[in-house]
């Protein structure tokens, strides 16, 4: 599979505060972003866990995207603090197991940053179809072979 | 409590390699409060294996249990039915724990996934510190309540050592001297003539002289 016609599956957990918003703001303005992320929404990226994580690359996602509120700003005081801290510490476990750690990736916008929103999936879709496939997911995914 | 850390999923994979199937055994109890073994550790590290062996072209099946103690009989037996159904277990549990898994289950193998690292607690979130040595003689109601043989980095009994600077240690600067704190400790609760005495020299017998150390309760046995 190339790069070209590779096409990633990327979960994003968006905090319902401000990157959902601006996902949906997105989608008013008529701002095109690629249609390889699906969205989940999330009370505040504070309640996203390692094993979050973890399940969704066990599960096959190609990438991980997770997106809370500007530094400062967030809703309940320091929740996207706490999710960036378990992002690099999961970052660095999916080095030890031998996952590129560019496939998580944490980013911060406010409700009115649709544009920047689109940019930043723009860009995660392109770091992942550099990367390729996951490599959980190359001879089947460990869920689908469980199902077998 | 006890406090552990993980080992790195490289080498826990080294540990369990030869095996098809193995069963991450978790503990409710100290481990799971110094986020190391409990309920959720074991979601992460299963995972965590189960990529990695898939990577490395392994054929590995993790199954996942926690149970409340891995140090009591009572709990142990309700990982029973779990133990039996896979070659291996990965004790997430302390030392104690695998061990104790390792007594009553005699044809699986079991393993450590951890690191059991000291008594200690939590100093601030995020952060934990080892408080006890367990020495088998509690030296605490002569220095106050901070003990110098966990927490001066030479134990000294008679102290403070002359190379303190401030109130930092000579040895590692990021740490308070113990020495000072004790010192403040007595002050502070009246006892400073605590320390015109001088102390002799530990018995050690208590600690871990000997092999291992059991204590008998007569009272207490059937």
């Amino acid at each position: 599979m190339t790069p070209e016609t590779f096409e990633p599956k990327i979960l994003a957990f968006c905090c319902h505060y401000c990157a959902y918003s601006s996902a949906d703001l997105a989608g008013s303005m008529r701002i095109q972003y690629p249609p390889n992320v699906r969205i989940v929404r999330t009370p505040c990226t504070g309640r996203l866990e390692t094993e979050y994580f973890m399940k969704a690359f066990e599960n096959g996602a190609d990438g991980v995207l997770v997106a809370g509120c500007l530094e400062g700003g967030c809703h309940f005081v320091e929740g996207n603090l706490c999710a960036k801290r378990r992002v690099n510490y999961t970052r660095e476990m999916l080095e030890e197991i031998g996952i590129e750690k560019e496939r998580l990736r944490m980013v911060n916008v406010s409700a009115a940053m649709a544009r920047p929103l689109a940019d930043v999936i723009i860009d995660m879709v392109k770091t992942v179809r550099k990367l390729g496939p996951s490599p959980i997911k190359r001879n089947g995914s460990l869920k689908q072979e469980s199902r077998k | 409590m006890i406090v552990a850390q993980r080992k790195s999923i490289p080498n826990l994979l080294e540990i369990v390699k030869n095996h098809e199937k193995i069963l991450v055994l978790g503990c409710g109890t100290c481990v799971t409060v110094c986020l190391a073994g409990g309920q959720r550790e074991v979601s992460i590290i299963a995972s965590a294996l189960r990529m990695a062996a898939k990577l490395k072209g392994l054929h590995l099946q993790v199954e996942e249990l926690t149970i409340e103690r891995q140090c009591d009989n009572v709990f142990i037996e309700q990982a029973a039915e779990a133990i039996e159904r896979n070659d291996a277990v990965l004790s997430l549990g302390c030392g104690a724990g695998v061990q104790a898994i390792a007594e009553r289950y005699t044809n699986k193998p079991v393993y450590a996934g951890l690191d059991t690292t000291f008594i200690g607690i939590l100093e601030e979130r995020g952060i934990w510190m080892e408080k006890c040595a367990a020495c088998g003689e509690c030296v605490l109601d002569q220095y106050g309540g901070i003990c110098p043989i966990t927490r001066c980095a030479k134990r000294m009994l008679n102290g403070p050592c002359s190379s303190s600077r401030e109130d930092r240690c000579e040895v590692n600067p990021e740490r308070q001297c113990a020495w000072q704190l004790i010192y403040q400790r007595l002050k502070d609760i009246g006892q400073l003539d605590r320390l015109r005495a001088v102390k002799p020299p530990k018995n050690w017998n208590h600690s871990q002289d000997g092999g291992y150390r059991t204590i008998v309760r007569e009272d207490h046995r059937i």
